[in-house]
């Protein structure tokens, strides 16, 4: 039995305190400690990039860390990107004007991703778009639509739509 | 998927990670970035009964522009250190290689220091460090040494780190006086993944075209990131023709002994390296042309 460490992470703009094993990963505390599931676990070694979010503002795989090691640190995930329950982000609303998602299973991985890009580059090249999802997989899109809801959500047209 | 369980310990200073380290032995290991030792731990391949987390100490943090290099804290992140201006203008072939590293996301985490110490044979900071000849800078509590680059990766996953050693600083040498061109390039199955080869080239000219100062290396295609100064050193003076680059891309080549997996057979892959090294070659040389400053 390991020690258990007391960790204060602040997650979407609230505080959460609780009491975790070390080899607790920062994925799994934030889908079963505090039930938000909107973060996906794929494969759990750094790989596919459903479980990004954001730490401190920059995109990481929190399946690649553990959650004592965020302890004291801000944490966004997909749940906090919209302005208001029941509301969607310029982004989010531009995956579904785009058809940018299918299943589903990449998809708040690859949201946190384009949002860290925009925050960056608030009009991002295509190339640019193509580099930043790089780092996450999905199976159904063949990602064109995926780029194509980026450009769209950071082109005049797509900003005026929200 | 899971790592096995484990005790956690995150310290304030460089002596309390030291003292821990000393008392466990290998059963401690230190954790910043996390980027290939989780992943290690997840899958069970590494399981140490104790993680000292150093990812906070101020000693191992900055990056430092001296007279004759940047130096560079262990503790940087790698997504730093690709944005720093002193790196930008003074390592570009670090600067490029680091485009390499891992994605934005694994930048975000993942340290310089890491890198190194984790040694991949294909991992492009390693390939760097020896290319560039860094000085490396290892600490436990009984002593402090430096050790180059050419005497610190001694195999896959393997350094002169010892198991009560922490590496805390990085220096890289800056070529000053002008005409220095660098290039790094490489071939994975997708972005982001490991190398299947990799080659970088730092090069110096004198304002006729001769070459001064040649450094070309190749990564993922040994245990070892390789440097090929025994080639390089006749090069010295001469002209870089398209001719004399193919010639020294496969006499490089031949010294490979790159693996085989699904991908690419052993072949393939000692071909491949001799067209990434002719391309750093050429690349290098028109750079430096170019730049007279």
């Amino acid at each position: 039995m390991t020690t258990q460490h007391d960790i204060g992470i602040r997650v979407n703009g609230v505080l959460q305190r609780r009491r975790v094993e070390p080899r607790t990963t920062l994925v799994d505390f934030l889908r079963d400690e505090l039930g938000l599931t909107g973060t996906h676990v794929g494969c759990e070694h750094g790989v596919c990039g459903a479980c990004t979010v954001m730490l401190d503002d920059q995109p990481v795989r929190s399946c690649c860390m553990f959650a004592v090691q965020a302890d004291e640190l801000r944490v966004t995930t997909v749940e906090g990107l919209a302005p208001e329950r029941g509301q969607l982000s310029k982004i989010q609303d531009a995956f579904c004007e785009k058809h940018a998602l299918q299943c589903g299973y990449c998809t708040p991985g690859m949201l946190i991703a384009c949002q860290a890009l925009i925050d960056l580059h608030p009009h991002p090249t295509e190339e640019q778009v193509r580099e930043a999802i790089s780092s996450n997989l999905c199976r159904c899109t063949g990602y064109q639509q995926i780029v194509d809801a980026v450009m769209h959500a950071t082109s005049p047209q797509g900003q005026a739509h929200v | 998927m899971k790592a096995a369980p484990f005790d956690y310990v995150r310290v304030d200073h460089l002596d309390a990670a030291l003292t821990l380290l000393d008392a466990h032995g290998g059963d401690a290991k230190l954790i910043a970035g996390g980027q290939s030792l989780v992943p290690m731990m997840a899958m069970r391949l590494a399981r140490p009964a104790l993680l000292v987390d150093i990812h906070r100490l101020s000693d191992l943090q900055g990056v430092v522009r001296q007279t004759d290099g940047v130096s560079t804290g262990a503790g940087v992140r790698q997504a730093q250190m690709e944005s720093h201006a002193d790196v930008i203008t003074a390592l570009p072939l670090v600067k490029q290689a680091l485009r390499w590293v891992g994605h934005q996301q694994t930048r975000n985490r993942g340290t310089v220091g890491g890198s190194l110490v984790y040694a991949d044979p294909s991992a492009e900071l390693p390939l760097a460090a020896m290319v560039l000849d860094a000085q490396i800078h290892i600490q436990s509590l009984a002593e402090k040494r430096v050790v180059p680059a050419a005497e610190f990766f001694l195999g896959p996953m393997f350094t002169a780190v010892g198991d009560a050693e922490c590496l805390t600083r990085i220096d890289w040498p800056v070529w000053s006086g002008g005409h220095v061109g660098c290039a790094f390039e490489e071939t994975a199955i997708r972005q982001g993944d490991f190398a299947m080869a990799s080659a970088a080239c730092q090069i110096q000219l004198n304002a006729q075209g001769q070459i001064v100062r040649l450094s070309l290396g190749a990564g993922g295609v040994s245990g070892t990131p390789l440097v090929f100064g025994s080639l390089t050193g006749s090069m010295i003076g001469q002209t870089l023709t398209p001719e004399s680059a193919k010639d020294l891309a496969q006499s490089a080549a031949r010294l490979c002994d790159p693996g085989s997996d699904m991908h690419a057979g052993v072949a393939y892959r000692t071909h491949l390296v001799g067209v990434l090294l002719e391309r750093v070659l050429i690349q290098s040389a028109q750079q430096a042309s170019l730049n007279a400053s």
